[in-house]
């Protein structure tokens, strides 16, 4: 390899110099980018506990229209062994159906991505059931599959299958054609095509589906648990609600929207892990 | 790369090829394409006769839509010809292209973003039976050659325009073919990077013995890098004219000052106000 003039590659290989205090402000700017990313919206929530603080001392609002916060927090630690069992079931329907849910439309997606003929005619169909509101579902549902955990699963289930189908879909479909063209250059079978091409482009479509339906999975399972549940998020959102528990109503809600936004932080995170590539242009 | 491997590689394949297709890389007859859509029938080439001789290097010029990408690929059995015979490297195309002969440089790279510099150049060997091939290059010692070494690692979306053709030059070499077919590869860079890949490819073409099929729209790129450049004219596209290329010296930038490319550069001119 000495034996030749490409100084000129040479020379943008050390394209890298090593400025150090360069360096080390690139590392202070991203930090702080990082820190106010995290920082800012705890303030918000901060400033908008406190408003909602200040509204029911200012305005003398009844404890069963509206809790102030400090009684909900002063619920969430008297009753957390109560929060807690009742948000395991929810939180097994939610991660459940997910799975199921997500599963089924990656699969489906598939098929349809390999056979056209399947899209035309199941795509509608798809489209069809996903404009039935989820609480119409619900009971349709439990008079199918009974009063225990599985119409809730399923509700979770159908509630994520509709985005990741759409967006798997197209991220398999949606292939740059030159990296076709490229791969029969290569003579590459179908398999490899499918596996090294379209499910790689389609992975950056996928997360920003899963991310959805991680929050909308939740949703299901407490909207399922509405309709002649005796344990949930969703039985204790009713239960709160007829007993003028509003401090209790709230405390559920907290419980039930932070296990969401884990659920929606170990989405993200995963994400950032399997997702190299597409995380830097995505910042 | 050694001397010594330099040598063997330009020494002919083990398998001895049928005599008549020895010394031809491409042989072209009235190779025709047309592409009909809603619109209308597109005549993209019309009775092309080409005969490319093995290890040579040939430019393509010609006004926007003439055929010379629809040439590239029919040669590269990207699509079939609607009419005429094509015989590469003695056979027909699709199997010198599963034989892996014949590598292919895209206008805009297109490197796959999920995979590093050094993962792009590696897939040829991973996909279509790709790492058993004799000719096969060592990933690495390609991108070395063309100037990336210490960019194994990087992203795509961390190189520059450049740097991304230069990856996807490798990525072409690394099956060893013997014909490179080259679409526009340097149309998106400065000038300056231009000229040094330019002189980078006539350095590998050395050194690989390689026959290039290389489309360009810059007159100067073409009078420089080709043995040959062969002029196509639009609608239907056509071969207008195969012009020699005879400079005095050795092929470096400097040869663009002299006398006699400067007249071939103006004879290619008049020839494609024409095209
Ligand atoms: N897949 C296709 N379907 C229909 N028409 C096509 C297709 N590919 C090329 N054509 C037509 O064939 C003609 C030649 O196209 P081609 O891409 O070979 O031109 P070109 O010489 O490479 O042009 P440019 O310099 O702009 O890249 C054009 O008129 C184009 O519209
Ligand atoms: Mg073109």
């Amino acid at each position: 390899m000495s034996d030749h003039a490409l100084d000129p590659g040479a020379g943008l290989a050390g394209a890298f110099t090593d400025d150090k205090a360069a360096q080390a402000k690139f590392l202070a700017h991203q930090r702080r980018l990082l820190w106010r990313k995290r920082i800012l919206p705890v303030v918000a929530i901060a400033g908008l506990i406190f408003l909602w603080w200040a509204a029911v001392e200012a305005f003398d609002i009844k404890p069963f229209i509206a809790p102030s916060p400090v009684a909900v927090v002063q619920t969430i630690i008297a009753k957390f062994g109560i929060l807690m069992t009742n948000l395991l079931p929810t939180a097994i329907e939610a991660v459940l159906g997910f799975v199921l849910g997500n599963v089924a439309a990656i699969l489906i997606a598939t098929a349809f991505v390999q056979k056209k003929t399947m899209e035309e005619a199941f795509f509608p169909v798809a489209v069809m059931i996903n404009t039935i509101p989820v609480v119409a579902k619900a009971p349709i549902l439990v008079l199918l599959l009974g009063n225990g955990m599985e119409p809730k699963i399923a509700i979770a289930a159908l509630i994520c299958f509709f985005p990741t189908l759409v967006n798997m879909t197209r991220g398999l479909r949606d292939v740059n054609p030159q990296a076709l063209e490229l791969m029969k250059v290569l003579s590459a079978s179908q398999s490899e095509i499918f596996f090294k091409i379209r499910v790689q482009n389609s992975l950056p479509y996928l997360f920003s589906a899963l991310k959805i339906a991680a929050s909308t999975a939740v949703i299901g399972a407490i909207v399922g648990e509405w309709i002649g549940s005796t344990t949930g998020i969703g039985a204790l959102i009713i239960q709160a609600t007829y007993n003028f528990d509003s401090a209790l109503l709230y405390a559920t809600i907290a419980v039930g929207s932070t296990f969401s936004a884990a659920f929606f932080g170990v989405i993200t995170y995963a994400e950032r892990r399997i997702l190299k590539w597409n995380v830097g242009r995505a910042v | 790369m050694t001397v010594q491997a330099i040598a063997m590689r330009q020494t002919p394949p083990q398998a001895p090829s049928p005599p008549q297709g020895a010394g031809t890389a491409i042989d072209c007859r009235g190779v025709t394409v047309r592409f009909t859509t809603e619109r209308g029938t597109v005549t993209a080439l019309q009775d092309v006769d080409l005969q490319v001789a093995a290890g040579s290097f040939i430019t393509l010029l010609g006004p926007s839509g003439c055929g010379k990408s629809t040439l590239l690929r029919v040669v590269a059995d990207l699509i079939e010809p609607t009419a005429g015979s094509l015989t590469v490297l003695g056979d027909k195309p699709s199997v010198a292209r599963e034989r892996r002969d014949i590598g292919f440089v895209f206008q805009d790279a297109a490197l796959l973003p999920w995979r590093t510099a050094l993962q792009n150049v590696t897939l040829p060997l991973e996909v279509g039976g790709g790492a058993s091939r004799p000719g096969n290059r060592d990933p690495r010692e390609l991108l070395a050659l063309v100037g990336l070494a210490g960019w194994e690692d990087a992203y795509p979306h961390e190189l520059s325009g450049g740097m991304r053709q230069r990856v996807a030059i490798a990525r072409a070499l690394v099956s060893g073919p013997k014909l490179l077919m080259m679409d526009e590869p340097f149309g998106a860079l400065d000038e300056i990077t231009r000229d040094r890949l330019n002189e980078e490819l006539l350095d590998v073409w050395a050194k690989t013995g390689v026959t290039i099929l290389f489309v360009t729209h810059s007159i100067y790129e073409a009078a420089f890098l080709g043995q040959q450049v062969l002029l196509l004219a639009a609608r239907p596209g056509r071969v207008r004219e195969l012009v020699p290329v005879e400079l005095p010296g050795e092929r470096r930038l400097p040869v663009r000052e002299t006398v006699e490319f400067v007249q071939l550069a103006g004879h290619l001119r008049r020839v494609l106000e024409t095209c």
